[in-house]
């Protein structure tokens, strides 16, 4: 009959207006600046740089190789090696970043700059709450702003920062056993030369000079000491 | 305890006779009834827009229920972290449209188009002046004619309907504005048939005349409303009907239809003149209401006429009813979508028009029977009569689903 229709749609919105005060099913309404909702764990926003020490400009993990920096679709990274270098995690010797710059505003968070990334030292932060009343200078943010710790990585991306860890302990291991196979290698050529000599020695008049030793000095020093 | 509320009842005259008691006995006459109709005329210009007010928050919030949502509850007190649940929102609202700038078209016709808002407005408040809004509380009684001037008065917004479409030269307001001279004028006639039947009954044009013609008692207790008889409940709901088209309401809104004509015929009105049109149009619905509960709900009059409902004041009971009715529009807006002009011009000259005519020969009939069949007999046998051509008219209006076939070029 013509008006049932109009009836059960009425009693529909009812429902509906009735269940939104105590069915928090119905109203899934968040106010947000004061209620908020924990971010997912594969939520991303914008780039950070992972420190790994208390000072962050110490323990950057970048070694400014720049590759985001070709990589960046929208350009938005700006890197100046440093001159000098410096001591990485496994304490090889590597450049640093003078100069990283991020421009907030061209960024588009594809995270092609943590793919590319060889050296787990860019990662995606879900902070975005971002704005800025500066729109010029405030908006290009430089390394002091992007360095955030790795605990910071650990909180937000849990699971994504313990495989990074793990990646990181593989290398540092690999380094640490390159480093005692290197010292390893040069005490037993160190051996066999010094075997060699003395056999030499036995072999020639006495008074020759014995070589051999000399290169183990400098191979065992700066690979090994910083690994620990 | 009664005589207390006896004189809650009548504050608001008391109030007026206590100020005009103020004047000095030298006043001339003029100035006196000058006096007079500003002091009537004060208040309505007060509660009602203030209702209006309220009713914006109040629609938004609901709305918003229905669509489970939380709605406005933002503004409150400027500076303060006082919420008051959003009821500021219409104060800033209203701010907002008067330094709003206003921008007129330049190849509007600026005369009217500047007339078009006040056009609207006035004959919409004028029609508040011959609602009774409690006892002895009618602005201006018209024992003749009250229920004429109201139509009247009332159908004079169509020409400044179309002043707004017309003048702003722009399509979609002349689209809009064709529209609303179609719907106005088509569902003016069920709207005016069907209050015709309470004329018929009552035998008076005089709406205080009608409040009291409702005040008979049935069974000692049940007020004689016309809705409670069978021509009154079906003539209330073609009345309910025929109002929402005549104020633009949802589902008859196609005149300002957002999705389709962008703000209909006064789409090129900003700032101050579109609140004047907001506000008629709300005022407009709310005398529409006011005359429904005039005409079948028994105006300022109790439901039931036992003690403790006899003592709260007449204008509470009008107020109460209109808030009521103002709830069940927009709980009708938050459920129906809007019609397609042709089923609403079908609706109007198919349904409404055919319901309001037997409507009134059902009536003629009730007053004829009153005294050779019972109640209990004559009610069955006039609802009866009302029913099946319900039943038979609405066969053409309901949903056909048949299967849609999608076809790509």
């Amino acid at each position: 009959m013509l008006g049932t229709g109009i009836l059960k749609g009425m009693l529909e919105t009812a429902k509906n207006f009735a269940g939104s005060y105590h069915d928090p099913a119905r109203l899934t309404t968040v106010e947000y600046p004061e209620q908020r909702i924990a971010s997912k764990e594969n939520a991303r926003q914008f780039p950070f740089l992972v420190h790994d020490t208390e000072d962050p400009m110490k323990g950057l993990r970048c070694v400014a190789c720049q590759i985001c920096e070709k990589e960046c679709p929208p350009q938005c990274i700006y890197i100046v090696k440093s001159k000098d270098k410096r001591a990485d995690y496994k304490g090889q010797m590597q450049l640093y970043p003078v100069t990283f710059d991020i421009d907030l505003s061209v960024c588009m968070s594809c995270q092609i700059c943590v793919e590319v990334c060889p050296f787990e030292s860019i990662k995606m932060d879900t902070e975005f709450e971002l704005s800025n009343t500066d729109r010029f200078g405030g908006l290009l943010v430089n390394k002091h702003q992007l360095a955030k710790s790795n605990d910071h990585y650990r909180k937000i991306h849990p699971s994504e920062a313990a495989a990074s860890d793990a990646a990181l302990a593989v290398e540092v291991a690999k380094a640490q056993a390159k480093a005692k196979a290197d010292v390893e290698a040069k005490a037993k050529a160190a051996a066999e030369a010094k075997a060699k000599a003395d056999a030499a020695a036995a072999a020639t008049p006495v008074g020759a000079v014995p070589s051999a030793p000399q290169p183990s000095s400098p191979a065992t020093g700066p690979a090994a000491a910083p690994a620990a | 305890m009664a005589e207390l509320f006896a004189k809650l009842d009548a504050l608001p005259v008391t109030l007026k006779h206590l100020l005009m008691g103020l004047l000095p006995g030298a006043t001339p006459e003029w100035l006196v009834s000058v006096v007079s109709a500003v002091l009537t005329i004060t208040p309505i210009l007060a509660v009602f827009p203030l209702m209006f007010a309220l009713t914006t928050v109040i629609e938004r919030k609901g709305l918003g229920r229905i669509q489970n949502r939380i709605g406005p509850n933002r503004v409150g007190i400027p500076l303060t972290d006082i919420r008051l649940y959003g009821f500021g929102q219409f104060i800033a609202d209203g701010i907002k449209s008067l330094i709003k700038e206003d921008v007129v078209p330049r190849a509007a016709d600026k005369v009217v188009h500047f007339l078009a808002p006040i056009a609207l407005l006035i004959p919409v408040l004028l029609t508040y002046s011959v609602l009774p809004f409690g006892k002895s509380m009618v602005p201006l009684d018209l024992p003749q004619t009250g229920l004429l001037f109201f139509f009247a008065v009332g159908a004079s917004t169509e020409l400044s309907v179309f002043m707004a479409g017309w003048s702003s030269r722009n399509k979609y307001s002349l689209l809009g504005a064709m529209r609303a001279i179609a719907q106005m004028v088509s569902y003016e006639i069920p709207l005016i048939l069907s209050s015709l039947t309470v004329v018929m009954i009552t035998g008076t044009l005089s709406l205080t005349a009608i409040v009291q013609s409702q005040s008979g008692v049935h069974f000692g207790f049940l007020h004689n409303w016309h809705l409670f008889t069978p021509w009154g409940l079906v003539g209330f709901f073609l009345f309910l009907t025929a109002a929402a088209a005549e104020a633009n309401r949802t589902p008859f809104d196609l005149p300002e239809a957002e999705s389709e004509i962008i703000a209909g015929y006064f789409t090129e009105y900003s700032g101050f003149k579109f609140a004047i049109f907001f506000l008629a149009e709300y005022l407009g619905l709310f005398a529409m209401c006011g005359l429904g509960i005039t005409l079948f709900l028994g105006g300022w009059l109790p439901p039931l006429n036992i003690a403790p409902l006899t003592w709260i004041p007449s204008w509470c009971w009008f107020l109460g009813k209109l808030s009521a009715l103002i709830v069940l529009f927009i709980w009708l807006r938050g459920t129906l979508p809007r019609l397609r002009t042709d089923q609403l011009m079908a609706f109007a000259w198919k349904f409404l028009l055919p319901m309001t005519l037997i409507n009134l020969v059902v009536a003629a009939l009730w007053y004829l029977l009153r005294d050779s069949l019972p109640l209990y007999a004559r009610w069955p046998l006039c609802f009866a009569m009302l029913a099946v051509p319900y039943w038979l008219l609405g066969r053409g209006f309901e949903a056909k689903f048949t299967k849609r076939e999608y076809r790509y070029a």
